[in-house]
């Protein structure tokens, strides 16, 4: 493994850039939780390679945990989702204002 | 010294090689994430992305992780993602030039600039890490990568591995509790609400 660990964080950093990105000038909430996705997965990436560098199992297992984590959030969310399309019939973030109104 | 030198880049090209592939797979398939239009193409563009990320986990020696990851992610999570695009029919073209807040898409760029920016900046003042940069050979203990992972999940991490099986109910019965219809009364006053987009009207029936 002659990479060294550093081109690895810079790569997460741009994926996770890349996922903050999405969420702020997308409005589609679905594509919004696709770039959750992404940015939470620029983390697991962090957590391997320092899992790597500091020969350490933990990263492994905590990124474990976040796949689970992960799991769970588009389950719920995805709930909320087809909650709120059946009440708006929408899934622009936008439209969803009702309580701001 | 010279030979010495060539040598060493040329042990380096495979793994170098993989780095890159998989980093373009990460990067091209984010780009794609962020501007499809169509959804159901952002939802294969994050597949793209999330293979990249398995191929640096595989780089990494992270096996188990690297195999999770396709099935959980690619397997699972995009499926879900594809169904409920498919099941709300909310695959036409999103609006991407109606912008409510003034000035909010320059804005965002300059703030992820400045943030992605801060972040390597701060990982380079630390060195990036307080560990070596090239380890080789096995970096675990004795056992092989699932193993270990498996050792540590279960034994120093146990607390956490429980709580997870209580999330994972909880979150099955949030999505259940969401996800059905609460008597006949709402869904009734719900369909003229969804007629505009085609849903079809013989839905009392399936409801």
């Amino acid at each position: 493994m002659s990479i060294p660990g550093s081109w690895y964080l810079i790569l997460s950093a741009l994926l996770f850039g890349i996922g903050a990105l999405g969420l702020l000038i997308r409005r589609n909430v679905l594509i919004m939780f696709m770039c959750l996705e992404l940015m939470l997965n620029a983390a697991n990436l962090s957590f391997v390679t320092f899992s790597r560098m500091l020969g350490d199992i933990a990263g492994q297992s905590a990124v474990f945990f976040v796949l689970v984590v992960a799991a769970a959030e588009v389950v719920v969310g995805l709930g909320i989702v087809v909650a709120i399309f059946r009440r708006r019939a929408t899934a622009v973030a936008d439209d969803i204002s009702g309580m701001r109104d | 010294m010279t030979g010495l030198f060539i040598a060493s880049v040329a042990r380096t090209i495979p793994d170098t090689t993989v780095f890159v592939a998989g980093a373009l797979m990460i990067l091209a398939g984010g780009i794609g994430v962020i501007a499809c239009k169509n959804p159901v193409h952002s939802a294969l563009s994050m597949v793209l992305t999330l293979f990249g990320v398995a191929v640096e986990f595989i780089e990494q020696q992270a096996e188990f992780l690297a195999a999770v990851q396709i099935i959980v992610y690619a397997g699972a999570i995009v499926v879900l993602f594809l169904f409920v695009i498919m099941f709300l029919g909310v695959d036409q073209n999103d609006d991407v030039h109606d912008e409510p807040l003034v000035a909010q898409r320059p804005l965002a760029v300059l703030l992820v600039i400045i943030a992605v920016i801060s972040i390597i900046a701060l990982g380079i003042e630390a060195g990036w890490a307080v560990g070596p940069h090239h380890v080789t050979g096995k970096t675990f203990g004795p056992y092989q990568n699932v193993g270990e992972v498996g050792r540590s999940v279960f034994t120093t991490y146990l607390f956490a591995f429980e709580a997870t099986a209580a999330l994972l109910i909880i979150a099955v019965v949030g999505a259940v509790v969401l996800a059905r219809r609460s008597g006949a009364a709402t869904s009734d006053a719900v369909l003229p609400s969804l007629a505009p987009t085609g849903a079809p009207q013989d839905e009392e029936v399936t409801s």
